[in-house]
């Protein structure tokens, strides 16, 4: 129970740092530019909204930097995070509540997907290294050292220019109206197939190449040999000992690259033009809107920090010894 | 067959210092008196001297590209959307601008804030990371929350955040962004290594001689960190690299001044895609993904040349069998002993 109750402040504190963070930035930063888009949508937004805007960043200047403190956190815990620019007059959450479930379904399940496989074949290889299997590794390092968004172009101009075969960019037929039906279901899944390929190609490599590397570690271990000599089944060995072992860092990895990860990806929904987190932070970047950026980082922020207390919770279960710990 | 000689070599050498980070058994104090070509031993690793070549390309390219480009890479023409031809090797643009010469002239601006980024990011890790390992305590804490803070929150966005909101965004803003975002991995993992040293016997007659604190880290920790310093500066390189690549493409950054990623920036917002212009961008991204590879295979030889578990493994198939070596389960040949063995 203190295993899960340290990393319950954690997470805390974390929290703290990223709204923090978010606090500082446009107070340290020169320039003003807020104000000034402030003054130019003069008259159209309401006084409420502007008085929201002036305490997220930090424009009144007769207001302790302490009292602006307060204030921030005041509207975060309260779900306010200001007025889109770029959307205008929808206020930021709403524009991150109508993107949230296309980037947590395309990145979500297309990460997932990555690491079981990865995890899957890097066990295979770990296993059977110093066979045809290794000749794998060179390919996955190339992989892994190109950006994610150059891949995405690349699928694009093969399969959707040249061959025609999927959608470039969107999330769904346009025709359709958004509902529950099939075809509007199996519209979604055509049109994020290539997208979630091409996450799942540029991110797998990272996990096969961890995986096998403590494969490799722990297939030397004397309890992997003690079960071979009790002549187990090459399965059971395999799975039941090696890979038992060899996962547990690669779920503590899981947790902390995944931030890399979901950077990563987000740039692949501005190629495809999917109408996710990515692209409405690409979006409010382009047209300098400030409240959006801000807004979106946050709940990137707290999607990946979800995320990390459930691969906390799932290491928790797999390793005994975090919970004995004191 | 010389790959296979100078690993086994490397391996008899280096078998008892090596193995130290691995088992956390033999305490890995340096050997002074090898000073000489000793020192360069991880430059006998095939897969090194692969990298090393290759990131030595690209650095020349960085010093004198902008001298041998064949055009001034803004300049317009009339060859508008040309594919790749004598004239132009790599094509032109929407513009008639000529794409080689943009690439050339752009491989400065990615080499510097890579390395300015690494450099920096490398130093703050190594600060933050050694200093929590030996101090222990409070400061520990503090200091590996902090760093633990700054993994998990998602660096990219994080980027975007504060570089969106500069006024103006040079190469060396980017790279000083990049770098305060991207320490706390190599701070982590050197936390972990000194605290590790900390209790070695070397250190602890360092200190019984009554040695100063900082002449304990400088001259008995951090010469044992070089390997993990050094895996630290690379992987943060490429990191840079790829962030850089990244904010240029979404269109953050001073876009007077070429880069890699500019150039897929304007391939991308031209339509280069739908007009099938594949010379426009294939370029640019194989050259990131040769400099990423290279700065991959470094790493690799720096990894083969702490972990000699790993060294054999990086051996391919036939090589293996050449030398009397089954890859089995439940047993890692490491180099040395295979030899030993078949002696």
């Amino acid at each position: 129970m203190r295993f899960f109750l340290r990393r319950f402040m954690f997470y805390v504190i974390t929290f703290w740092a990223a709204v923090t963070i978010n606090f500082i930035i446009p107070r340290l930063l020169p320039g003003d530019p807020v104000s000034a888009l402030i003054a130019k949508n003069q008259g159209r937004i309401s006084p409420d909204a502007t008085e929201a805007l002036r305490a997220l960043f930090g424009l009144d200047e007769n207001v302790s930097i302490w009292q602006q403190y307060l204030d921030y956190w005041n509207l975060i815990l309260h779900g306010e995070l200001g007025i889109s620019f770029t959307y205008f007059p929808t206020p930021v959450t709403e524009v991150i509540q109508q993107a949230l479930p296309w980037t947590i379904g395309l990145v979500g399940i297309a990460t997932i997907i990555s690491f079981t496989i990865g995890t899957l074949i890097g066990t295979g290889i770990g296993w059977r290294r110093g066979t045809w299997a290794d000749s794998l590794l060179p390919i996955s390092t190339f992989f892994s050292s190109v950006p994610y968004f150059w891949l995405a172009l690349i699928a694009i101009s093969l399969f959707s220019v040249t061959l025609g075969w999927f959608p470039a960019s969107g999330s769904y037929d346009r025709s359709l109206v958004p509902t529950w039906s099939w075809e509007f279901i199996g519209s979604v899944i055509y049109y994020g197939f290539l997208p979630a390929m091409t996450i799942v190609i540029s991110s797998i490599a990272g996990w096969i190449l961890g995986m096998r590397n403590m494969m490799v570690t722990v297939s030397s271990e004397d309890y992997v040999t003690v079960a071979q000599a009790k002549g187990l089944s090459e399965r059971a060995v395999m799975f039941g000992y090696a890979a038992r072992n060899a996962v547990l860092p690669q779920v503590s990895s899981f947790a902390l690259s995944l931030g890399f990860i979901v950077g990563g990806t987000l740039v692949m929904e501005i190629v495809f033009s999917y109408q996710g987190i990515g692209y409405f932070l690409f979006t409010a970047v382009a047209a300098k809107d400030y409240p959006l950026m801000q807004g979106i980082f946050l709940v990137i922020t707290l999607a990946v920090l979800f995320a990390n207390i459930v691969a906390d919770f799932v290491y928790g279960v797999l390793d005994p010894r975090t919970r004995q710990e004191g | 067959m010389t790959i296979d000689t100078s690993i086994v070599e490397e391996g008899e050498e280096l078998a008892r210092p090596s193995q130290a980070p691995a088992t956390g058994a033999v305490p890995a104090a340096p050997r002074r008196s090898s000073r000489g070509p000793r020192k360069f031993l991880f430059l006998r690793n095939s897969k090194a001297i692969a990298g090393m070549v290759i990131l030595a390309f690209f650095f020349l390219i960085a010093i004198i590209g902008p001298w041998i480009a064949p055009y001034d890479p803004s300049a317009r023409s009339d060859d508008i959307l040309q594919p790749p031809s004598w004239e132009h090797w790599f094509g032109t643009t929407h513009l008639g601008q000529d794409v080689f010469s943009q690439i050339l002239v752009g491989t400065r601006g990615v080499i510097v804030v890579g390395f300015v980024a690494g450099i920096v990011a490398t130093t703050i890790g190594v600060i933050v990371g050694v200093i929590a390992g030996y101090v222990g305590g409070l400061g520990d804490e503090t200091l590996s929350v902090l760093a633990n803070v700054f993994l998990v929150i998602p660096q990219l966005p994080l980027i975007i955040l504060i570089a969106g909101q500069l006024p103006t965004v040079g190469g060396v803003t980017v790279a000083l962004v990049i770098a305060i975002t991207g320490w706390a991995w190599g701070a982590r993992v050197l936390r972990a290594q000194t605290l590790s040293l900390r209790r070695r016997d070397f250190v602890e007659a360092a200190r019984a001689n009554g040695e100063r604190t900082w002449r304990i880290i400088t001259a008995e920790i951090l010469p044992n960190l070089t390997a993990i310093i050094a895996a630290g500066f690379v992987g943060t390189v490429a990191f840079a690299v790829l962030s850089l690549i990244t904010l240029s493409f979404i269109g953050i950054g001073n876009t007077g001044e070429w880069n890699w990623g500019t150039v897929l920036y304007q391939a991308q917002s031209q339509l280069a895609l739908q007009r099938g212009a594949w010379w426009w961008f294939v370029p640019a991204g194989l050259c990131i993904a040769l400099l990423g590879m290279s700065l991959t295979l470094i790493n690799f030889g720096i990894d083969e040349f702490v972990n000699p578990r790993l060294r054999s493994t990086g051996l391919n198939a036939k090589s293996l069998r050449q030398r009397g070596i089954r890859p089995r389960i439940g047993f890692t040949p490491v180099v040395y002993e295979a030899k030993e063995d078949r002696a």
